[in-house]
C-alpha cells in the first residue's frame, strides 16, 4: 500500500505541482488500491482503468510542457454512477440502464475534466439514488470500510466508502434528501450538499428534479471546498441553475481552519430533539456544540415548527417527480429491452421491461408518485406537500434572521448492519430525518465528522442560507481543526 | 350503431342548433427547437436533427426558447388576449413511443395568453370567435407503423420513430365554444381557421402549412334542440385542410343528428376525419381517457414576461389581415362583394404582391380570379400553388400593357409559365409570340396584301372602310397572328387614304 493514497487532495495536488510525483503514478496507486480492496468494499460499479491512465498521462504531458494547471490537476476522483459520463457506462445502479454509455458528459463532468481531475470510475449507489444504505443497488451493496458488516449510507454509499477505503481522495455525490451527507456521516468523511441551483444538474440522471443537487465528497473540509469550487457556478443548460457568482468556499474553509468562530451565531433546531436518536450520536453532537462554543460561537436554540412535516412532504414530492422522470425508461431508445419477441405489443414490451428493470424501492416510489399526482388526489397529496415545503422554507428564513447557521446531527444513528432496515421502508426513511428539510428549502448543508460512537463515525450537519455555502465550510473547517479526521481500521 | 340514412343538412338545421369549438396547433418557425438547440428544418433525414435533450436521454434538461415565447405572446396579442405576468410549464404524462420522455412539456392551468377573440367574416357577416387560451408546448416525434393492414399501431409488425419533429415549438390555440351560428357553423369553422392562418402568417411566426402539418386542427361539434342545453361534444382529429374543416363539421352535424333523431345519445369521444370519404369514425372514448397527471415542470424556471416588453411587442404588431383587407378594398376601389370573392379565392396576398410588382389592381384581380383560379380548381390545388408567381403575373401584364402581347397571346404565354418554362418574357421570345409591331415588317405584309387584292383596295380607297377586313385577315395570316389587329387596321386605312 502506497502512502500516497492516504494524502489529502490538497497535498496530492501540491506534490503533483512540484513534480514530486506524476499523475500517472498517483492514478496507478489508486487503481492498485481499488484492485486490492474493492472486492470487499464494492464501492465501484465500473473502474475505467484505461481512461484514467490516459487522462493522467495527458495531465503529465501538459504539465511537462509548462502549462499552468489548477490545484487539483492530476488528482483522482470517483464519480457517482448517476452522473452522465461520455462513453463510460452510467447505470444509476439499475438493471434498466445496464450497458448504457451516454453520448455526452454532464456539465459538472466537463468542469471536472477541465480542472484536470482524473476519473477512476463510477461508484455504487441505491438504484436511481433512492435509498439510505446502498442496499438497493441492483448490482449488490457497498460495505462500510469501518465495519464490512455495516452499510455505508446511501444513496451515495459508493462514493463515501471509496473515500473511507482510500480508493479515491475525492468523489462526486448527489443529494436529494441526504444522499451525500448521510453517507459522509456514517463513513467518517465530509459531504457537502451545495445550494440547489449552485451546481448544474445537466447530466445528473434525475430522481427528483426540484431537490437533486450534485456536490463534493472528500476526507477533509478543504478538499471538499476545492472540489466544490470546480463544479459550482451558473450553467446555461440548466434553467434552475442560479445566475450568480458562486460563493468563495475555499477561502471560507481556509478561514475556518484558523479555529476562530468569534461572533458567529449558531442555532440548534429545538424540534429535532433526542427522541429516536442513538445515545452515542446525541453525546457526540453535544460535544460538537461545546466545541463550537469554545471556538467563540454563540449557540442558541431555534424553533423550526414545520420540520416535523418534512419527511412526509418529501415522500410525496420526490416520488411524484420521480414517477414522471423515470417514465423515459421504456426500452425504446436506450437501455434494457425485455420481451420484444415480435409478437408482443409495444405496451407489453414497455411493461415487461419496466417490471424487470426496476427494483422494488424504485417501483414503490413510482407507484406512490403516480397516485399522488392523479386527478382527484393531486390537491390532497402533491399540492399539500408543496404547501408544507413553503412553510419549511419560511422556518429556515426566519431561523436565519436569528442565527448564521443551523446545526444538528447529520443522521439519528450510526452505520447499521446490512439488512437491518430493509424490511420496513419507514425505518430506512428515518435515516434522512435531519437532512431532508434542507433539500425542501434549497439551501446548502455539510456533514463533517465529529467523533465515534461505539467505534463508528458520527457526523455534524451545518446548514446555511441559500447561496451562503461559504458559511457552512467555515464552521465545518473550524470543527475539523479541533476534532481532526478519522481513520477506519485497516482493511 | 347502424348507419341509418342521414338527414339532409336543411333538416338538421331545422331541428338542431350546433355549437362548435376549435383547437389549433401551430408549429412555430423558430430556427431551433423549443428546449434545445437542434434545427427545425422540415423534411430532413429521419433522426438527424436530434440531441440528448430532444431524445429525452437520461440526465438531459430543457431550456426554454425565448424566440418561441415571444412568438406565442405576439399570437396572443394579435388575438386580443391577456398575457400572463407569471406562468409555468407543466408536464403532461402519458406513455407513447413518439414522446421521448413519456411526458410532454406543455402548459396546463397557467397558459401564457388567455381570454381573447378573433373576428371573422362569413357571407358579409362578422362573427366574433372567443379565444379561451393560447399556450406553448413541444411537438412529439412521428411514428410510422410498418406492416399490418391499417397503418395503425395495432397489427403493425414494426414501429419506426423519427424524432426530428420532437421538441419543435407548438402553439395551441383554443377557442371558447361558439354557439348561435346555426347553418353557418361549417363555414364559420373554415373562416376562423383561414383567418387564424392569415393572422399567424402576417406575424411571420410560422409558415402555417396545413398540408405539411405545421398547422393542425381538432374540431369540437355538438348539437342541441332549440332551447335545450348544449349537447355532448365530439372531438374530430386529423382535420388537415381548410376544406376539411368545413366538411368535418358538416359531416359530424349530419351524423349526430341521425343518432339523435333515432333517439340515441352522443358519446363523448375522439373521432378521426378521413379526407377521402369526408366521414368521421370513432377513435378512443373520452370516458377511458388517460389521467395526464399534470404538474408544474420542475426543470424549468417560471415564465414572467416583463409587461413593458409585452407592451412593446403589442405596439410593434403588424397590420392584421382584417384591417389590412379593409385598407386594400379602399385602395383597390372594390365593393364588399368583390373583396369577399378575392378572400374566398385565397387571393388577397397574391393580388397584393402582383400589384406591388407593378400590375394594376384590376389586372391582377382579373388574372388571379380568372384564368389562374380556373386552373387551380381544375387541378384541385390551392391558388398559391398553381405554378405562377405574382412577379410573373405582373410581368405578363406589363407585356400586355406595352402592346407586346395581346390578351390571347398572353394566355398562351401563361400556359408556358404554368408549364414551368420560365418567365413570361423568356417564354414570349422562345415561342415567338411577340406582337409584330415592327412597322417595316407590317408595311411589307400590308403592301403584299394590297397587291394580292387590288379590288378590295379600290373599294377602300372609294370610302368602303368595312372592306378592310379582308386585307387585315390576309396580314394576320402572313404574320401568323402575331400582329395587333387594331394596329394593322389603322396602318391599312392610312396606306390607302393617301
Ligand atoms: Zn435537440
Amino acid at each position: 500500500m502506497s502512502d500516497l493514497i492516504k494524502l489529502s487532495a490538497v497535498a496530492l495536488g501540491e506534490k503533483l505541482a512540484a513534480k514530486e510525483v506524476s499523475a500517472e503514478e498517483v492514478t496507478r496507486v489508486h487503481l492498485d488500491r481499488i484492485g486490492e480492496v474493492d472486492g470487499r468494499v464494492h464501492a465501484f460499479l465500473h473502474v475505467d482503468t484505461e481512461g484514467a491512465l490516459s487522462a493522467a498521462r495527458e495531465i503529465d504531458s501538459r504539465r511537462a510542457a509548462g502549462e499552468k494547471l489548477g490545484p487539483l490537476a492530476g488528482v483522482p476522483i470517483a464519480i457517482k454512477d448517476v452522473i452522465a459520463t461520455k462513453g463510460v457506462p452510467t447505470t444509476c445502479a439499475s438493471k434498466i440502464l445496464e450497458g448504457w454509455r451516454p453520448p455526452y458528459d454532464a456539465t459538472i463532468m466537463t468542469r471536472i475534466r477541465e480542472a484536470g481531475l482524473v476519473m477512476l470510475g463510477k461508484t455504487n449507489m441505491d438504484e436511481f439514488a433512492m435509498g439510505s444504505s446502498t442496499e438497493y443497488s441492483a448490482y449488490g451493496p457497498t460495505y462500510n470500510p469501518w465495519d464490512l458488516s455495516r452499510i455505508p449510507g446511501g444513496s451515495g454509499g459508493g462514493s463515501a466508502a471509496a473515500l473511507a477505503a482510500y480508493e479515491a481522495p475525492l468523489a462526486i455525490g448527489t443529494d436529494t434528501g441526504g444522499s451525500i451527507r448521510q453517507p459522509g456521516a456514517v463513513t467518517g468523511t465530509v459531504g457537502a450538499k451545495p445550494t440547489y441551483g449552485g451546481t448544474s444538474r445537466y447530466g445528473l440522471v434525475a430522481f427528483s428534479s426540484s431537490l437533486d443537487t450534485p456536490g463534493p465528497c472528500a476526507r477533509t473540509v478543504l478538499d471538499a471546498a476545492l472540489l466544490h469550487e470546480v463544479i459550482a457556478g451558473h450553467d446555461p443548460r440548466d434553467s434552475t441553475s442560479i445566475a450568480q457568482p458562486a460563493p468563495d468556499v475555499v477561502a471560507a474553509a481556509r478561514l475556518g481552519a484558523s479555529g476562530d468562530l468569534t461572533g458567529v451565531r449558531v442555532g440548534v433546531v429545538k424540534e429535532f430533539g433526542t427522541d429516536g436518536v442513538e445515545p452515542g450520536v446525541t453525546a457526540a453532537f453535544r460535544d460538537a456544540v461545546e466545541t463550537l462554543t469554545k471556538l467563540g460561537a454563540e449557540v442558541v436554540e431555534v424553533s423550526c415548527p414545520h420540520f416535523q412535516y418534512a419527511l412526509p412532504a418529501y415522500y410525496l414530492i420526490a416520488p411524484s417527480e420521480c414517477s414522471s422522470n423515470l417514465a423515459r425508461f421504456d426500452s425504446v431508445r436506450f437501455g434494457l429491452r425485455v420481451g420484444d419477441d415480435g409478437n408482443r405489443s409495444l405496451e407489453e414490451v414497455m411493461s415487461l421491461t419496466r417490471e424487470a428493470g426496476f427494483g422494488d424501492e424504485v417501483k414503490r416510489r413510482i407507484i406512490i408518485g403516480t397516485y399522488a399526482l392523479s386527478s382527484g388526489y393531486y390537491d390532497a397529496y402533491y399540492g399539500q406537500a408543496q404547501k408544507v415545503r413553503t412553510l419549511i422554507s419560511r422556518d429556515f428564513t426566519s431561523a436565519f434572521e436569528q442565527v448564521d447557521v443551523l446545526v444538528s446531527a447529520t443522521t439519528p444513528f450510526t452505520a447499521f448492519e446490512l439488512g437491518a432496515r430493509t424490511s420496513d421502508p419507514y425505518q430506512m426513511y428515518l435515516a434522512d430525518l435531519y437532512t431532508i428539510p434542507t433539500n425542501l428549502y434549497g439551501g446548502p448543508a455539510i456533514s463533517v465528522p465529529i467523533g465515534l460512537s461505539e467505534g463508528l463515525p458520527v457526523g455534524l450537519q451545518v446548514m446555511a442560507p441559500t447561496m451562503a455555502d461559504d458559511r457552512m465550510y467555515r464552521i465545518a473547517a473550524a470543527v475539523e481543526s479541533v476534532v481532526g479526521t478519522f481513520t477506519p481500521p485497516a482493511l | 350503431m347502424s348507419t341509418s340514412v342521414l338527414p339532409t343538412y336543411d333538416e338538421v338545421i331545422s331541428r338542431y342548433e350546433p355549437v362548435i369549438g376549435l383547437e389549433t396547433h401551430v408549429e412555430l418557425g423558430t430556427a431551433t427547437k423549443m428546449f434545445c438547440g437542434c434545427p427545425t428544418v422540415f423534411g430532413a433525414e429521419p433522426n438527424t436533427q436530434v440531441c440528448p435533450v430532444c431524445l429525452g436521454l437520461p440526465g438531459s434538461l430543457p431550456v426554454a426558447n425565448k424566440a418561441a415565447i415571444e412568438a406565442t405572446i405576439r399570437i396572443g396579442l394579435a388575438l386580443n388576449c391577456s398575457i400572463a405576468t407569471w406562468c409555468r410549464f407543466a408536464r403532461k404524462n402519458y406513455f407513447y413511443p413518439d414522446m421521448p420522455k413519456n411526458f410532454q412539456i406543455s402548459q396546463y392551468d397557467e397558459p401564457l395568453c388567455t381570454d381573447g377573440y378573433l373576428d371573422v367574416e362569413v357571407n358579409g357577416e362578422t362573427v366574433r370567435i372567443g379565444i379561451e387560451r393560447v399556450h406553448l408546448e413541444e411537438d412529439t416525434g412521428k411514428t410510422l407503423h410498418v406492416g399490418g393492414a391499417t397503418g395503425r399501431i395495432h397489427g403493425a409488425t414494426e414501429s419506426l420513430v423519427d424524432y426530428n419533429r420532437a421538441g419543435i415549438p407548438l402553439v395551441e390555440i383554443v377557442t371558447k365554444p361558439v354557439p348561435g351560428i346555426g347553418a353557418m357553423a361549417p363555414e364559420v369553422a373554415k373562416a376562423y381557421v383561414a383567418e387564424l392562418r392569415d393572422v399567424i402568417r402576417t406575424l411571420g411566426v410560422s409558415d402555417v402549412r396545413m398540408e405539411q402539418g405545421s398547422m393542425r386542427c381538432d374540431v369540437n361539434t355538438s348539437l342541441n334542440r332549440p332551447g335545450e342545453e348544449w349537447g355532448t361534444r365530439t372531438e374530430t382529429k386529423n382535420v388537415n385542410s381548410l376544406r376539411s374543416v368545413e366538411r368535418a363539421v358538416r359531416s359530424e352535424m349530419l351524423r349526430q343528428a341521425s343518432v339523435l333523431d333515432a333517439g340515441g345519445t352522443i358519446t363523448q369521444e375522439t373521432r378521426h376525419f378521413h379526407e377521402d370519404t369526408g366521414d368521421t369514425t370513432s377513435g378512443r372514448s373520452k370516458e377511458t381517457a388517460t389521467d395526464y397527471r399534470y404538474f408544474p415542470e420542475p426543470d424549468l424556471a417560471p415564465l414572467a414576461p416583463d409587461p413593458q416588453w409585452v407592451e412593446r411587442l403589442k405596439a410593434a404588431l403588424p397590420e392584421l389581415p382584417r384591417v389590412h383587407r379593409a385598407r386594400l378594398r379602399t385602395e383597390w376601389n372594390l365593393s364588399e362583394l368583390d373583396m369577399q370573392s378575392i378572400l374566398n379565392a385565397g387571393a388577397v396576398e397574391l393580388i397584393e404582391q402582383t400589384v406591388a410588382a407593378g400590375a394594376s389592381p384590376e389586372a391582377a384581380r382579373k388574372w388571379w380570379l380568372g384564368e389562374l383560379s380556373r386552373r387551380a380548381n381544375a387541378e384541385g390545388v390551392e391558388l398559391e400553388s398553381v405554378g405562377a408567381t405574382p412577379a410573373q403575373v405582373a410581368q405578363l401584364q406589363t407585356l400586355v400593357d406595352g402592346g407586346k402581347l395581346t390578351d390571347k397571346l398572353a394566355r398562351q404565354v401563361l400556359e408556358g409559365v404554368l408549364a414551368g418554362e420560365g418567365d413570361p418574357e423568356a417564354i414570349m421570345a422562345a415561342r415567338g409570340l411577340e406582337v409584330v409591331s415592327d412597322t417595316g415588317a407590317l408595311t411589307a405584309a400590308i403592301d403584299e396584301a394590297i397587291a394580292a387584292h387590288p379590288d378590295v383596295a379600290e373599294k377602300i380607297r372609294g370610302g368602303n372602310q368595312a372592306a378592310a377586313g379582308v386585307l387585315i385577315g390576309a396580314v394576320m395570316k402572313t404574320t401568323k397572328g402575331a400582329a395587333d389587329a387594331k394596329t394593322v387596321r389603322e396602318l391599312v386605312l392610312a396606306r390607302l387614304a393617301g
